[in-house]
């Protein structure tokens, strides 16, 4: 009897993944969003919908345009996952043509232009969100003030954040500067170099316990879904671990040597992008070193740059810039980390 | 010599379902004689044998079919007695799918040894070249399915010291129990081979290795090493009994021994040269026949098992028996389209026919329904692929190199030191066939370095030839010249 040819290898090959682990990364993003709607507002919601929806139609035109199968290419979640990562970066009721544009050039530009899935060597929303950083400083560093607890008690229904995110201003003459405020990171970069010290200015209001209020819950959820992520073995420790330690390392150190000028490193953990970059924006496996010892390179130059740029550098926080950088080292890196071969002389 | 008795680990590997129980669930039976036996020439690493029997020829069983000249070979024998039919190509196991010579017998029933085979024979007094000399004949190879020539390895040279023995019965890949089968029904002589195997190498330990996934193989062992009563898991007469993890690939050789040693056999040496020896249990027991028993390597245990034959078991299989046969010894097919692997589904071969022979390499005819068209995505790079390496690759960057065709890069990534056990791409989110990439890969480099071999083999001779031709040119006017002199002196 001939069989049916079957080339190769049999295995118990449980079929392409991709597409699940994708989901698993947008399902642990769920509660940080809600944290976020309780604490800022529905215009969180208004970002996510709108970089989702433009993320998949210029994964749909691409792949459409490139001649590859689009349904699936849509079904690896992976253009879902970048939309998110982005959607929370752009400051909430921000004007609808920032988020599409920046979705739309992470998709077309920093990802399809490259080659599409596994192919971008940069990280595709971090290229989106440092194009509209430095387009559209303005914009992009106008974030509203945390209004929570609770939806509810927003100034701003549902309506007025529709009107405010396509029209740029409300009913009663609210606008987005109305509503907004300096964030921590900004706050504490401002104060310092005004010759305040970091406790004078982590009295004002933006401030919560540990780090910026609302913003901290927000983080602590992200915690939460980035450590669900480890335990599920859908990323490594070897990066999250490696960028944190070096950020409090290093944040530690300067505190230390001068309380009144530096931060402590909680107040660095617990603001801005820290956690989101560490568990799931330099996880990102295409754009990151891939060897276990480059890996924990990788992360360490990540929390380093973050902390120069934060500290000394023009821009209150760093994980954009210094991931994109250190996206460009990872080839290197890995090249020069490869783990010593079974039966290989260590040094040889 | 002290040797510690504890366990090392080894990188990667994977704890995958065993799916064993469903072959063992039925006792050990010797399967029927078919009809018609091809064997080929060569089921072994090395040289092909030559035939030594002509189309027509009678012959009995064990007799020598065909011969091995070369050092690296290993004879074939008659596994009943019967007619030769025909010596010729015949589809063969060869992942090229290709034929290869072979002989074809037909048994005449009668099953009747040669003469001077299947005698008792006590081979203490047997020095160690002809106990060499008898495994060589015997045609013994290594039946974990890697079938190098046994002898050869067990004649590791005068300047290698061997302190360690492993007979190896850790049979890791799913599905397959004939090791295990092997194991629980003739303990007595896996441990009555290990006993003369060590003395042979001269190895101060000898190690018989179990899954632990296998009590009851280790404990037959155990018992037949120490007397029906006793069960105590100290060594006894140099050789004991460990248990490893349940881990798959542990039964590589490789890993096996650092796992058991915490010695790593170099990248491009043998365990020989870290003073180790490696053989499978079936070869221990083949080793035990032909020296307790003067019998020839003929037979062995196959596991015909998967969830597409009705009654999966253990066949002891006359070597040439066409896989047909042994699925219908098994209840037929359950399925309707079938597909045939020989191995075990990590690094098993898929099969296009089921008229192809039992060889001595087959431990296991596995049969599954065919699988829905696999779609691959691109690499993400993830890096699950990294972790579960037994030999610290990095299939990733493997699998850039050898895609894009840039082999020299494969090759200074070591794609020559991967095993091919398949757990990178068993857990590859992308569903990449990672290993037939390292496979083209290395059938590319070797073809490349063929090709430029043969060139410089060319320009060689090409080189030679230029030169003796100015020789001559040379030598014949070193000839004329003392010839035209002469003649000028002449008219002087």
């Amino acid at each position: 009897m001939m069989m049916p040819s079957a080339a190769g290898t049999p295995s118990l090959a449980p079929g392409a993944r991709v597409g699940a682990v994708m989901r698993e990364v947008i399902y642990a993003l769920i509660p940080a969003v809600a944290v976020g709607v309780w604490w800022f507002g529905w215009g969180v919601v208004v970002n996510l919908v709108l970089a989702a929806a433009t993320a998949l139609a210029a994964e749909a035109l691409m792949l459409a345009v490139r001649g590859r199968p689009v349904w699936l290419f849509l079904g690896d979640a992976s253009a879902l996952v970048t939309a998110l990562l982005l959607a929370f970066a752009i400051p909430p009721l921000a004007p609808w043509w920032l988020i599409v544009f920046g979705t739309a050039f992470a998709i077309i530009a920093a990802k399809h232009l490259y080659g599409g899935l596994g192919f971008n060597p940069f990280n595709p929303a971090m290229v989106g969100y440092v194009l509209l950083l430095v387009s559209f400083p303005r914009e992009m560093s106008t974030w509203p003030a945390a209004i929570g607890p609770g939806v509810a008690s927003s100034p701003l229904g549902i309506q007025d954040v529709l009107s405010l995110v396509f029209s740029g201003h409300a009913g009663a003459g609210v606008t987005v500067d109305a509503v907004s405020s300096a964030t921590p990171l900004d706050a504490v970069r401002t104060g310092v170099g005004l010759g305040h010290a970091v406790d004078a200015v982590r009295a004002g209001g933006a401030f919560g316990h540990i780090g910026g209020k609302g913003t901290e819950w927000v983080n602590l959820a992200v915690l939460g879904g980035g450590l669900w992520l480890l335990a599920r073995r859908i990323i490594g420790w070897q990066i999250p671990l490696a960028l944190l330690a070096t950020l409090a390392g290093l944040s530690g150190l300067f505190h230390l040597s001068d309380p009144a000028r530096y931060a402590d490193p909680l107040f660095h953990l617990s603001t801005g992008a820290s956690l989101l970059g560490a568990f799931f924006i330099a996880t990102d496996p295409v754009s990151a070193a891939t060897t276990p010892r480059g890996r924990l390179f990788y992360g360490a130059g990540i929390g380093a740059i973050t902390y120069v740029i934060r500290t000394w550098g023009g821009y209150p926080d760093g994980i954009a810039f210094a991931v994109l950088l250190m996206n460009l080292a990872a080839p290197t890196i890995d090249q020069y980390t490869r783990p010593r071969l079974f039966g290989e002389r260590s040094g040889g | 010599m002290r040797f510690a008795r504890r366990l090392w680990r080894f990188p990667g590997g994977l704890r995958l379902a065993g799916n064993k129980a469903m072959s063992l669930a039925t006792p050990l039976v010797e399967a029927p004689l078919p009809e018609r036996l091809i064997l080929p020439l060569r089921q072994h690493i090395g040289a092909p044998a030559e035939p030594r029997v002509a189309v027509g020829q009678s012959v009995r069983k064990g007799e020598i079919l065909a011969q091995a000249r070369e050092y690296v070979s290993a004879p074939v024998h008659a596994p009943t007695s019967g007619r030769v039919v025909a010596i010729g190509e015949h589809p063969v196991p060869h992942p090229s799918g290709l034929s290869a010579p072979c002989i074809e017998l037909a048994p005449d029933g009668e099953d009747r040894w040669d003469d001077g085979l299947d005698v008792p024979e006590d081979p203490s007094s047997l020095p160690a070249a002809e106990l060499r000399a008898r495994i060589r004949a015997a045609g013994i190879v290594g039946l974990g399915g890697a079938v190098f020539p046994s002898a050869v390895k067990l004649t590791p040279g005068p300047q290698q010291v061997i302190d360690t023995l492993v007979i190896n019965g850790v049979e890791c890949e799913p599905y397959i129990t004939c090791d295990d089968t092997l194991m629980q029904t003739r303990p007595r002589d896996v441990v009555e081979g290990a006993r003369v195997l060590r003395l042979l190498v001269g190895a101060a330990r000898c190690i018989l290795a179990v899954e632990d996934n296998k009590p009851q193989a280790a404990q037959a062992l155990r018992r037949a090493l120490t007397g029906e009563a006793a069960e105590s898991n100290e060594p006894r007469d140099g050789i004991e009994v460990m248990q490893v993890p349940t881990r798959f690939p542990a039964g590589g050789e490789k890993q096996l021994i650092r796992v058991l040693t915490g010695r790593e056999v170099p990248r491009s040496g043998l365990p020989l040269h870290i003073g180790v020896v490696c053989l499978n249990v079936g070869t221990t027991a083949a080793v035990y026949d032909a020296v307790f028993r003067r019998r020839p390597l003929i037979s062995r245990i196959v596991t015909v098992t998967g969830p597409g034959v009705r009654r999966p078991r253990n066949l002891l299989v006359r070597l040439g028996t066409p896989l047909s046969h042994l699925i219908e010894q098994a209840g037929g097919y359950a399925i309707e389209r079938p597909r045939l692997t020989m191995g075990g589904p990590m690094m098993g071969l898929a099969l296009s026919d089921d008229t192809l022979p039992i060889t001595k390499a087959t431990n296991c005819v596995l049969v599954e329904p065919q699988p829905a068209a696999a779609r691959t995505l691109p690499c993400i790079r993830c890096g699950a692929c990294v972790d579960v390496c037994p030999v610290r690759l990095l299939p990733q960057q493997l699998y850039w190199f050898a895609q894009s065709g840039q082999y020299d890069k494969a090759r200074g990534h070591g794609v020559f030191d991967c095993i091919e056990c398949g757990c990178c791409a068993h857990v590859c989110p992308s569903n990449i066939p990672l290993v037939q990439y390292y496979r083209n890969a290395k059938s590319e480099i070797a073809a490349a370095e063929r090709e430029r071999s043969r060139a410089e083999r060319s320009r060689q001779r090409h080189e030679m030839r230029q030169l003796r031709l100015e020789r001559e040119q040379a030598a014949r006017k070193v000839r004329r010249r003392p010839a035209a002199r002469p003649t000028r002196e002449a008219g002087q």
